[in-house]
């Protein structure tokens, strides 16, 4: 008998390696053979852990099952998909799941996420596969043509990036994959990795046999360390099966990769400033030019991806990049893994196709708050994005629509916030983690950011909060205009968009006629 | 004369010096063997990559990770970011500087524990979320906190 417990932090978080153990004494008092499989996590959060029986019905999916629970399961029969209150049922009928359209997370939570066999039988490899069969040109027109562009949050698109690297001749080129997520809300990463650590080992050889890149680093942030043990193991997997390493199946390519870990700095996401922290420095900022794609790691052209965006890859060489292409709408093509979280009911991990608008996201799919208040706020795109009140929740998740309601989508994280929340603190502490996290080298963004949260405070205070407010609006603008990166740059759109759209946060009215 | 520290110090930092761009992997490999970065390891890494003090001690100040203090036997790191914030995560971020009478970077007087804070553990749609000794811990409340508190420092 199979049961599925997810191996994923956010279910071990919730007691999930206690709910296996408890599974396996309990079959072994019952005298049952059991096989558990630590698979990733279907993304449904709330339901985490969501233990699932595989039965002749199919797999039937229980959660959110605690340790507690287990007992009960196996007197309901669990193991034959026996009613029960926690009973999901299939997870593929779940309306969360249903609705999505699954192209980078298709395996997440389905196969064992460490079993290569399970990869190639839910489709893994035929990329890559194909990659070695059409060769470095086609394979990055294929990307080109996917219209695939940076999930990581710049949105630049990805095989543009890999044309220019290509193009650049160099004994040795590198693909790094950043793997830092350090933004709130945000987790599609961690359970790529942690549920399909081979989809992005696969779209990683993908990368380095368009580009001639035959070195690559995934750089992880420390806070996940389910993650780097799930992507080292997997990595000294497909070494031994050989889909790495020197001469990949049938080809003349070599391609291997380490995985590195990062050490707590949120700017070290950034790419120029991951590059300087795996070469061992201080995780500063470079000034572009030269870009990575030409001068990158250790000198050498680099191409520089967010984890989804090269996990999109195996995909669009299987199915072509006009199948990818297909999805979306405007310049944004393709499907976005998108992070529901905070203060909803139904977090977790929804990819879709773009266009989806924020209402439906946060209302229909997140079935509004975990707290039953009404949604006063949701941020998008991590700390460095903006806050969205309800009246602009008929925006399309698309990367121009949110620019032009000036914010972004970044990394497609959501934040909800119930009416208890206070702008001015969230105002505040957008400053406040700018000043933790800067790297130091903009005095705006260093100095600006600690002058912004004490400016905030005496609007807090009732200090001359009219003059203040301007002082704030300024500052902000000399932040977006004498910042080198987007720390410093992008701290603004969470600042701006709170004072904006939630006025009544920052005193009467009357001052902020007077900041006009 | 060199100390029992350096002596282990090194075999440590010559289990990676065939990496490149090796000087992360040697802090975090001194850090997990010593539980801090003794002051006396920074100029062996120095010498063994051949880059100057100051880098060293650059690097090691930069990072949020790495501590040249000893810390407690426990690490406590709460999320402050957003996502938690939106789930009551101030509040239990107070309740366990009162609790454990410290503040964030500090240990407690009797070495049991260092209580961080962190901006975000990827856990954002199951907050309030912390990490205990590298464990995630979810949807806490101030009785699964007051809990770990316990356990932490009987
Ligand atoms: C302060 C800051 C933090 C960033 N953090 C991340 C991150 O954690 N992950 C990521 O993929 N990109 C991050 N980025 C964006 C990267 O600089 C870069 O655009 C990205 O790695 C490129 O990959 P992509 O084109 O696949 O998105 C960050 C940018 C800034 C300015
Ligand atoms: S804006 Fe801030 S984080 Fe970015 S380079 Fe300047 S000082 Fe560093």
């Amino acid at each position: 008998m199979r049961i599925f417990v997810p191996g994923d932090a956010a279910a071990i978080a919730l007691g999930a390696d206690d709910v296996a153990q408890a599974i396996q004494n309990a079959a072994a008092r019952r005298g049952l053979p059991v096989e558990i499989v630590r698979n990733g996590s279907r993304g449904m959060v709330w339901l985490e852990p969501l233990v699932e029986a595989e039965t002749p019905a199919g797999r039937i999916a229980y959660g959110p099952v605690e340790p507690a629970a287990v007992s009960g399961l196996f007197e309901a029969g669990f193991f034959e998909g026996g009613a029960h209150p926690l009973r999901i049922g299939r997870p593929e009928d779940h309306p969360f799941l249903k609705r999505q359209t699954r192209l980078a997370f298709a395996r997440c939570g389905i196969t064992d996420p460490l079993s290569l066999d399970d990869y190639r039988a839910h489709g893994g490899l035929k990329g890559l596969e194909r990659a070695l069969a059409i060769g470095p040109a086609a394979t990055v027109e294929e990307v080109v043509n996917s219209g695939l562009r940076g999930r990581g949050g710049a949105g630049f698109p990805t095989g543009i990036k890999w044309r220019t690297v290509a193009e650049t001749k160099a004994q040795q080129k590198y693909i790094v994959c950043n793997a830092d997520e350090g933004d709130s809300g945000t987790f599609a990463d961690r359970m790529m990795m942690e549920g399909d650590p081979f989809c992005l080992i696969e779209g990683m050889a993908i990368a380095g046999i368009a580009t001639g890149a035959t070195k690559g680093y995934i750089y992880i942030r420390s806070e996940y360390p389910h993650a780097v043990a799930a992507m080292r193991e997997a990595v000294r997997r497909a070494r031994k099966a050989g889909f790495l390493g020197e001469r990949l199946p049938g080809s003349t390519h070599s391609f291997d990769m380490e995985v590195r870990v990062g050490a707590g700095a949120y700017v070290c996401g950034e790419e120029t400033a991951l590059l300087d922290s795996l070469e061992g420095k201080r995780g500063q900022v470079r000034a572009k030019p030269p870009l990575p794609a030409h001068v990158g790691l250790f000198g050498k052209p680099t191409v520089i991806n967010n984890v989804i965006s090269l996990a999109s890859v195996p995909f669009i060489l299987a199915e072509g990049g006009a199948a990818y292409r297909d999805f979306g709408m405007g310049r944004s093509r393709g499907t976005m893994p998108i992070q529901l979280a905070g203060n909803i009911k139904h977090g977790g991990l929804f990819e879709t196709a773009f266009g989806i608008t924020l209402g439906e996201l946060v209302d229909d799919i997140g079935g509004g708050t975990a707290s039953g208040r009404p949604v006063k706020a949701v941020q998008v795109g991590g700390p460095l994005g903006a806050y969205f009140p309800r009246a602009l929740f008929g925006t399309p998740f698309d990367y121009e629509a949110f620019a032009a309601a000036d914010g972004l989508i970044g990394h497609g994280g959501i934040v909800v916030f119930d009416d208890t929340v206070n702008m001015l603190e969230q105002a505040r502490f957008a400053f406040e983690f700018c000043a933790f996290e800067s790297c130091g080298k903009c005095t705006p963004c260093r100095i600006g950011s600690k002058r912004g949260a004490e400016t905030i405070d005496k609007i807090r205070g009732g200090i001359d909060p009219g003059a203040n407010l301007a002082l704030v609006q300024e500052l902000c603008e000399t932040m977006k205009f004498g910042s080198l990166c987007a720390l410093g740059g992008f701290t603004p759109y969470p600042v701006l968009s709170a004072i904006r759209h939630f006025p009544e946060d920052f005193g009467t009215a009357a001052h902020l006629a007077a900041a006009e | 004369m060199t100390s029992a520290i350096e002596e282990t110090a090194r075999a440590v930092i010559s289990r990676h010096l065939a990496l490149d761009g090796a000087a992360l992997p040697i802090l975090h490999a001194l850090q997990a063997e010593f539980g801090y970065l003794p002051e006396e390891t920074l100029p062996l890494v120095a010498g063994a990559l051949n880059i100057s003090r100051a880098e060293v001690y650059g690097a090691a100040t930069f990072y949020h990770d790495f501590h040249l203090e000893p810390r407690g036997k426990h690490t406590l790191t709460l999320c402050r970011a957003e996502a938690c914030q939106a789930m009551g995560g101030a509040g239990l971020a107070e309740r366990a500087k009162l609790r454990l009478g410290v503040n964030f970077g500090e240990t407690t007087a009797g070495g049991e524990v260092t209580l961080e804070q962190t901006f975000c553990l990827g856990l954002c749609a199951c907050g309030p979320s912390a990490m205990l000794d590298g464990k995630p811990v979810a949807r806490l409340t101030p009785e699964k906190l007051d809990a770990i508190v316990d356990e932490v420092r009987p």
